[in-house]
């Protein structure tokens, strides 16, 4: 379906808790955090009589004790009454929940929706989380051998250091990239920078990805506010317009897949949304994309066609993906720096988006931003989101 | 070869603990499942038979874990793959015995029928691994 850039939907407002270590609050407090900051933004909008539905992404019950994520945080954000519904898609819950909204937006059932995501983890011991996430993964031939998640990330590392010659030193960029930018944003989990021998002399999880090549066991919630583009102007003087929307799946398990170098649900998104907007990988100003780990950031630049298959590495080591290049990656400081509530993750990125392109996003601000694209994964790449923005003028 | 055991993952391990490796091949399109299923994604048929499998593949790639779940904390470090079998089907499990100089993409591993010592009801599917 190729709309040439027409709206599916408008962004009329977004908002995000800090991201960090929330003791003593759960999930759903976290999230009213971020749809006090979406209502705030929007003097406008009566939540209660506007918003028509709630999608939020919410990957697991094992942290809190608690499934239904739905109703509970339509409750905690006062919006009890209207259907509330969890997606999950693991890592990319949110990018579903995102995904979702625009259904329910293009349908005609709602004109006004809610999409967030949440996820409250650090009250529980790393080895705790680490089973957790790796429910993500397929159970009966990765998880039951002991097959951990950074492990699934670090075999595509493997093969594709073996492929394409790309270096450790070459994954390590990247953290430093988005720490840098992690330090230039205020509700980033982490906001210092690290040095290249930092990451190079941190112990290894999963060879050969070691600690700062790991994105972070974070809490957080985000949340964005879509309504049909017509009644944009209605609630906002500056939207921000999502013109591509792609999802894609994949085999649950990785050792399923034809290549274990690329992501081919990520391709199949992309290619969708790139379609819908009628745009191209040179159109893109910037990308936040999913740095769960710092090859997976790599093999983004490659499926996304930011660069061609192989070249990821030179492409880090240009500094073209930094703040001032060519197509800043990850300004918010990615899931490496910013953090990665799973739930939240998607949705956050596309608050970065309509930060970026409504010129809000301070000290990491990109110059003359007119078009960006976030993509979101799940699991080993069983699920991939990706969206396509464009700034209103 | 027999049809009439299901199609299942329970049942593919099941045959692991008779010592056999074993994969479903859809007697409609020819394409061979391992792990099995009982419904062919190539051309939606229920109809299947079971056909043994060489257990002599080629590592395709691999990493060494450090950080594991507690289950497995006490096995730290330990090598894990995921190996092509002489068919061409891949499968992933643990491999045993070797440190991580040792591993080379494209080395040649065996399927191992390993044991299932777990005491909980469910699951009780056999700890297969890789060994040289």
């Amino acid at each position: 379906m190729s709309l040439n850039g027409k709206p599916l939907v408008s962004i009329i407002s977004a908002g995000m808790s800090k991201f960090g270590k929330h003791d003593g609050l759960l999930a759903r407090e976290i999230f009213s955090e971020a749809a006090h900051e979406a209502f705030s933004r929007c003097p406008k909008l009566d939540p209660r009589s506007n918003i028509k539905a709630l999608f939020i992404g919410h990957m697991g019950e094992a942290y809190e004790h608690q499934g239904h994520m739905g109703a509970a945080a339509a409750d905690w954000a006062g919006l009890t009454g209207i259907p509330a519904t969890r997606t999950e898609s693991a890592c990319a819950s949110s990018g579903a929940a995102l995904r979702a909204g625009i259904y329910a937006t293009m349908s005609g059932l709602a004109d006004v929706v809610m999409v967030g995501g949440v996820e409250k983890m650090t009250h529980r011991t790393t080895t705790e989380v680490t089973e957790y996430l790796a429910m993500a993964s397929d159970y009966p031939f990765e998880q039951w051998h002991g097959i951990t998640f950074p492990a699934l990330f670090a075999m595509m590392a493997t093969a594709h250091m073996h492929e394409y010659k790309t270096t450790e030193q070459q994954m390590a960029l990247v953290a430093v990239k988005n720490h840098y930018h992690g330090s230039l944003n205020p509700k980033a989990h982490m906001q210092k920078e690290i040095s290249l021998e930092n990451v190079l002399t941190s112990r290894y999880v999963s060879w050969p990805l070691k600690l700062y090549d790991c994105s972070l066991i974070t809490d957080g919630a985000s949340c964005i506010i879509l309504s049909k583009p017509e009644l944009a102007h209605k609630y906002s003087d500056n939207p921000v317009h999502i013109i591509g929307s792609g999802q894609a799946s994949d085999s649950i398990g990785l050792y399923e897949r034809k290549s274990l170098t690329s992501l081919n649900a990520t391709k199949l998104a992309v290619k969708t949304a790139y379609e819908m907007a009628n745009a191209k990988p040179e159109d893109i100003n910037l990308a936040e994309v999913h740095d769960c780990f710092t090859i997976a950031e790599l093999m983004a630049y490659e499926d996304l066609d930011f660069c061609s298959k192989g070249k990821s590495g030179a492409l880090i080591e240009s500094g073209e993906t930094r703040l001032g290049g060519r197509i800043p990656v990850n300004t918010s400081g990615g899931l490496k720096a910013k953090g990665h509530p799973v739930g939240a993750t998607g949705t956050a990125q596309a608050y970065e988006m309509y930060l970026q392109l409504t010129e809000q996003a301070g000290k990491r601000q990109v110059k003359n931003a007119k078009m960006g694209l976030t993509h979101n994964v799940g699991g080993s790449g069983a699920t991939a989101a990706v969206h396509i923005y464009r700034r209103e003028n | 070869m027999s049809t009439s055991e299901p199609f299942t993952i329970e049942q593919f391990y099941k045959f692991l603990k008779q010592q056999k490796l074993m994969a479903g091949r859809c007697l409609k399109c020819g394409k061979i499942h391992l792990p099995p299923r009982p419904l062919c994604d190539n051309c939606f048929s229920q109809n299947f038979e079971w056909i043994n499998v060489s257990g002599k593949g080629k590592l395709l790639t691999y990493t060494v874990i450090s950080v594991a779940p507690q289950q497995f904390q006490a096995l730290t470090p330990y090598a894990v793959g995921i190996v092509q079998l002489e068919n061409g089907l891949k499968i992933p499990g643990m491999i045993q015995s070797l440190k991580q100089e040792q591993l080379r993409i494209g080395m040649e591993l065996t399927f191992d029928f390993g044991t299932c010592s777990t005491t909980q009801a469910w699951p009780q599917w056999q700890r297969y691994c890789f060994k040289q």
